[in-house]
């Protein structure tokens, strides 16, 4: 039976198992391959989306448990038209490899939008689920305390 | 030395060729040259492109893999600083695999020298030797040495492409080509008038090339600068497209289950219960392990961790001890090698307090974010493999010979990589994937391996163990008599890739070891192979990454010992040897502060490591937080030569840094029953936001020739670590990883 789901705004019937995780219905049959698996097991990140606003790991979520409106990487910005997190990390050059930062970008968004003036600590706080083996840490910390002030003034 | 000079200028020419509507200029060889990936129509040049100039645009080749370290960006710029475009306004693509992009500085790596003693005679060498490279195919991205590699034929190919684009405007307009000028991607008449290159490319490829003469680096408007990367806005948007996210026209998805018995048979399995699961198409028997191609990623893990297999024993001692036992017994033999042997270290100096250490460091997983993962189509008669990768013109030999079809079948694309740290040179991920979609030809099938699969089937950093002695007299260092013992993950290499046994000196085992810019009088450096068929290889900074630790964990015990200051003593040691190596201590004293005090709660420790040709010094602070050491500062100072991105140096060097710091903390791969112990992040896990360093890099260029970037920043992390957590503890840490002796902050 398929199941009904929201994506970037975008109604989808998906017909597959109801355990198979939200990742994997975006990666392999939505073709949304922006979010990435990293762990499958809500240890690095990497798969970070929001439902309902809320920043989730889409690998510990099965398909007949999302809850609501799903947003992904896709769906906050595109190439030509990127909102003030996205532009941030653009500005700051912070990706090397690249793969984790989808999952850190949307981890941040989900921050921004509820504490639009994060500390250190809450950055802290915040980030530390999601995992970069390339270290870009210090970078990812200055976008997003360059985001939240472009913000502010916006 | 004339004949040096005359191989050297031989190994490659800046040639043209015409293709459709246009033009491309590239390298190729006089000698054997290379076949042409882009396929020139009959009687046309055949040569590599760098550039490709049509109606549709300016196109820059960088074939080397992008795995993070920016090279895409600055192999780009180092053409388009001749051929005046602007990187925004091009493309950039990697191209397909092919021997005429072959690596010319890595097989230059090879030679017996310590690399900072290095004189312009033995550089050039190390540039002819590197043809080398073309004759084993070696198209491969590591080493630190793409912008060695490539610093010279860009800018050629670059300069060669803008010279006859000016020729092909100059024989239209009936002007000398002196009178003309170029400018973002259009040659201006003595008029004004511009003349776009795409209109002038297929003129331009009927036009024998022109000798042309580099700019001088005072003119450069890109290289020197922080320039954006050219993949920044696709990894920002969640576009730039990875192995796994490669999706051609009727894609299946399969995952694998090889023994965990690393190197052990499969004695048979049961597959009847995934034949059953959902979504499953098919069961796949590898060999040595099985595979289960299904509609859906998650579905065909489900299904292939559902398979009943019975694994064979592993060819290896099946638990950590007996492993490092077998380590340990290496030393009983004579050294493989002894690269460095001065003066006499058998006898003591008269009045020198003797002092000796031992160290061991455990086997390390490159756990690249992305796990490993390939996408095949089969079609009986050719194979297409898509795949990020670190050496195509490997992975197609590799993929042919496990396809049973000729290498000119065989068509890779090399996507981003999700991390590579040496993983990505290994051709394992890409074999499986052939076998995978072997067995459904005509279906594009994408491989990709779980986690815990990618975490248990590594070619692993090679545990290792270093015997140290020493000597110290008057404050100074008078003795250094070093032993490393590990296995060779070069000739393991050689073996995996080639099938044929490589022997001799390995110099890789014993580099950050014996290479290091000192000044000791007595100083002797031996590397002992260990005999063990575990699977290793190369991860970031390769042995440098132990021996940073052995070597500048040493040289504090050494400073503490003498009653000296650590900063001070190595400072005083590597004056004398080596300029630009003093410079990076010199730096990080300055950037630090250091005083060689420290308050109550806090500690600073310092290392020096040179690797690739760059020398690195590292402060770490660390601070006591109600029992808890949290990593909390770092100052970084490197000599690259030559900073082509500034801002590329220095992501790398702290990146490299956090690499080193995430495996000394926290990095370890045990074994037990055969199996590695570690299956996920929560058993392999690295630094995070929270405990990170706050750093700052310093980018020096004093230093004679280029260095590398992407692997220098990771040797002296450890020791400085370990170095940091004695002064504040005053315990010694000699056994990696620091967690299971120091309360650290995970």
């Amino acid at each position: 039976m398929a199941t009904a789901l929201k994506i970037n705004g975008k109604q989808h019937q998906v017909d597959l198992p109801d355990d198979v995780p939200l990742l994997w219905v975006l990666r392999d049959e939505v073709g949304l391959t922006g979010t990435k698996f990293g762990c499958g097991v809500a240890a690095c990140g990497a798969c970070t989306v929001h439902i309902d606003g809320e920043a989730v790991r889409s690998c510990q979520v099965a398909l007949s448990d999302v809850w609501g409106d799903v947003i992904t990487i896709e769906g906050i910005g595109t190439p030509d038209s990127m909102p003030a997190i996205q532009q941030a990390w653009v500005d700051h050059q912070v990706a090397q490899c690249g793969y984790c930062q989808s999952g850190q970008i949307m981890q941040a968004a989900a921050l921004l939008a509820e504490n639009p003036a994060p500390s250190d600590t809450d950055i802290d706080d915040a980030m530390q689920g999601n995992l970069c083996r390339c270290g870009t840490y210090p970078r990812i910390r200055a976008a997003i305390h360059d985001a939240a002030s472009k913000l502010k003034e916006a | 030395m004339a004949s040096v000079g005359k191989i050297l200028r031989r190994t490659f020419l800046i040639g043209s060729a015409a293709i459709v509507g246009g033009v491309a200029f590239g390298a190729y060889y006089v000698s054997r040259p290379a076949a042409n990936p882009l396929k020139p129509a009959e009687g046309e040049t055949a040569l590599s492109p760098f550039v490709l100039i049509d109606q549709q645009g300016v196109t820059l080749f960088a074939p080397r893999a992008e795995m993070g370290q920016g090279v895409r960006t600055t192999w780009a710029a180092l053409i388009a600083e001749e051929l005046d475009v602007e990187l925004d306004q091009i493309r950039v693509l990697h191209g397909p695999a092919a021997a005429a992009y072959y690596n010319s500085a890595l097989v230059g790596e090879g030679l017996p020298n310590k690399g900072y003693d290095i004189s312009d005679f033995q550089h050039n060498l190390g540039e002819a030797l590197g043809v080398l490279g073309r004759t084993l195919s070696l198209q491969v991205t590591g080493g630190s040495t793409s912008m060695k590699d490539g610093f010279e034929r860009m800018r050629e190919a670059g300069a060669t492409a803008r010279e006859t684009l000016k020729q092909a405007a100059a024989d239209r307009l009936g002007v000398d080509r002196a009178q003309l000028k170029t400018e973002n991607g259009a040659v201006i008449a003595p008029n004004g008038t511009r003349i776009p290159y795409t209109e002038l490319a297929e003129a331009a490829g009927q036009i024998e090339p022109p000798e042309v003469e580099l700019r001088d680096p005072s003119n450069w408007r890109l290289l020197g600068r922080n320039l954006p990367r050219v993949d920044v806005v696709g990894k920002s948007t969640g576009t730039a497209e990875f192995g796994i996210d490669v999706r051609p026209e009727g894609l299946k998805f399969a995952s694998v289950r090889i023994n965990p018995k690393l190197g052990g048979e499969m004695k048979g399995f049961d597959a009847s219960a995934a034949e059953q699961m959902p979504g499953v198409k098919k069961v796949v028997d590898l060999g040595n392990g099985v595979a289960v191609i299904a509609t859906n990623t998650w579905l065909a893990i489900q299904a292939v961790e559902a398979i009943d297999v019975d694994w064979g024993d592993a060819p290896y001692p099946p638990e950590t001890d007996a492993i490092f036992t077998e380590i340990a017994s290496a030393f009983d033999a004579s050294p493989n090698s002894t690269m460095r042997d001065d003066g006499d270290v058998d006898t003591l100096p008269d009045g020198a307090t003797e002092i000796t250490a031992e160290y061991t460091v455990p086997y390390l997983a490159h756990s690249t974010m992305e796990p490993m993962n390939a996408t095949a189509l089969f079609t009986g008669s050719a194979l297409e493999l898509w795949c990020g990768n670190q050496a195509p013109t490997l992975v197609q030999i590799r993929a042919a010979n496990t396809a049973n079809l000729d290498k000119e079948a065989v068509q890779i694309h090399t996507t981003y990589l999700g991390g590579g740290f040496g993983r990505r040179g290994e051709l394992d991920f890409g074999e499986i994937a052939t076998k995978v979609a072997m067995a459904m030809p005509g279906v594009p099938v994408q491989t990709t391996w779980s986690r815990e699969e990618d975490m248990r089937h590594d070619y692993y950093r090679p545990g290792a163990m270093a015997r140290m002695r020493g000597a110290v007299k008057d404050g100074q260092a008078v003795l250094i008599d070093g032993k490393v013992a590990a296995q060779s993950c070069t000739q393991q290499a050689v073996k995996r890739y080639t099938g044929l046994p490589a022997g001799g000196p390995d110099k890789v085992l014993v580099e950050g070891f014996f290479n290091q810019p000192y000044t000791v009088p007595n100083y002797r450096m031996s590397g002992h192979i260990a005999d063990l068929d575990i699977p290793v290889g190369f991860w970031r900074s390769v042995g440098n990454s132990h021996n940073g630790f052995f070597h500048e964990t040493f040289m504090d015990e050494m400073a503490n010992a003498a009653g000296r200051d650590p900063l001070e003593f190595r400072l005083e040691l590597a004056k004398a040897e080596h300029a630009p190596s003093a410079g990076c201590l010199q730096a990080v004293k300055e950037m630090s502060g250091w005083t060689g005090e420290t308050p109550d709660g806090v500690g600073r420790g310092v290392a020096m490591t040179y690797s690739f040709g760059t020398p690195v010094a590292q402060v770490i602070e660390v601070v006591d937080e109600d029992g808890t050491i949290r990593i909390a500062k770092a100052w970084i100072a490197c000599d690259v030569g030559l900073a082509l991105d500034p801002g590329t140096v220095e992501a790398q060097m702290f990146g490299g840094m956090i690499y080193g710091l995430s495996a000394a903390v926290m990095g370890e791969i045990t074994f037990s029953d055969g199996e590695v112990e570690q299956y996920n992040f929560p058993d392999y896990d690295a630094l995070r936001m929270h405990n990170a360093p706050v750093t700052q890099v310093k980018i020096l260029e004093t230093n004679h020739h280029m260095g590398g970037v992407g692997e220098p920043g990771t040797p002296p992390s450890m020791p400085a670590l370990g170095n940091a957590l004695f002064d504040l503890t005053g315990e010694r840490a000699r056994t990696l990883p620091l967690i299971n002796q120091f309360n650290l902050l995970v």
